[in-house]
């Protein structure tokens, strides 16, 4: 499939999920089954995504200076940094670390 | 214009400007996973929901299958069918108005409205987030796409943990239960064992069906 083909098809299918949301009786949302589910779903794609962005590397998991980027991003996200300066600090982590060849 | 007007005029363009500089992370992060400026700049104009759009340029760039692109994406935007859901009654009738409100429905504009008390704040809020965050978010894809493009190794300036992070920075403020954090941590588990047993791209599903079954079983442990 090429990448076109998987950009339409992916934006279409967010897309369409949004609006659904304006037709479907307001009584459905506020079933507790379904915000548990659409919460529990975010949470964990998001952090398989953390860690799929963090340790994988062609076909198998591997530690590099991306590691210790995460690790200072969350400390920043402990200290309440806004999201920007958590992104900025996570990419500077890398970029130093590899710069000075402490990690790959 | 009333001061709480202002305040929710000035808190939508606030959280609008802090997520359209982001945007430069992500146009720049496009690129670099090998879409070009367009289907980059398409992302933001129709999918437009951060999450999704980070999904599917990071299972491209770990060459995952295009399929599980699209159902990380979507299930990443099932949230947005609840958001919806929710400002149905604040947006009101009106077809192309919800149309146009549907597009806009994403966490921060949903946040923003969520965040007032009355009715006309709550329009206000939702309709200054949304398309303050689609314009920014827009001009600021643009811009990262094209310095992406031009600065070619992007790993030298941190680019690909910067999306780790992102990631993380998106998932912190759901951990504030127990909940949460065990789901995040189980899920964090199976991606780990998961990434040299499956095809790129299948972890995350994995990741997703095992979180749903912990979330029932979480729940049936509370009744």
């Amino acid at each position: 499939m090429s990448i076109w083909n998987t950009v339409i098809a992916a934006s279409l299918a967010v897309m369409a999920l949004k609006l659904i949301g304006y037709v479907v009786p307001t009584s459905f949302g506020e079933q507790p089954a379904v915000q548990r589910m659409s919460s529990v779903l975010t949470v964990a794609l998001l952090s398989s995504l953390v860690v799929i962005q963090t340790v994988a590397s062609s076909g198998g998991v591997a530690i590099d200076a991306r590691v210790i980027s995460v690790l200072a991003a969350g400390v920043m996200l402990m200290l309440r940094a806004p999201f920007i300066i958590v992104v900025i600090v996570a990419a500077a982590t890398a970029a130093l670390l590899r710069f000075t060849g402490v990690m790959p | 214009m009333d001061i709480t007007s202002r305040k929710t005029v000035s808190m939508g363009l606030s959280v609008a400007a802090a997520v359209s500089l982001y945007g430069i992370s992500f146009g720049a992060l496009s690129v670099a996973s090998g879409l070009d400026v367009w289907q980059t700049q398409f992302l933001s104009i129709v999918m437009f929901s951060g999450g999704s759009q980070f999904a599917v340029i990071g299972l491209i760039a770990s060459g995952a299958a295009g399929g599980s692109a699209i159902t990380s994406a979507a299930l990443l935007g099932v949230r947005n069918t609840l958001y919806a859901v929710t400002m149905a009654p604040t947006i009101g009738p009106g077809l192309w108005k919800r149309l146009l409100a549907g597009q806009l429905t994403i966490d921060e504009s949903t946040a923003v409205s969520l965040s007032q008390s009355e009715l006309q704040h709550k329009r206000l809020g939702f309709w200054v987030t949304g398309i303050g965050v689609f314009i920014g978010w827009n001009a600021m894809t643009f811009l990262g796409a094209v310095l992406g493009d031009a600065v070619g190794d992007v790993r030298a300036f941190g680019l690909d943990a910067a999306a780790a992070a992102a990631f993380l920075a998106l998932l912190w403020p759901r951990l504030t239960a127990k909940d949460p954090i065990v789901i995040a941590v189980v899920a964090a588990v199976v991606t780990v064992i998961a990434i040299p047993a499956v095809p790129a791209g299948v972890p995350v599903l994995v990741a997703a069906a095992v979180g749903l079954v912990t979330g029932f079983m979480l729940n049936r442990g509370a009744k």
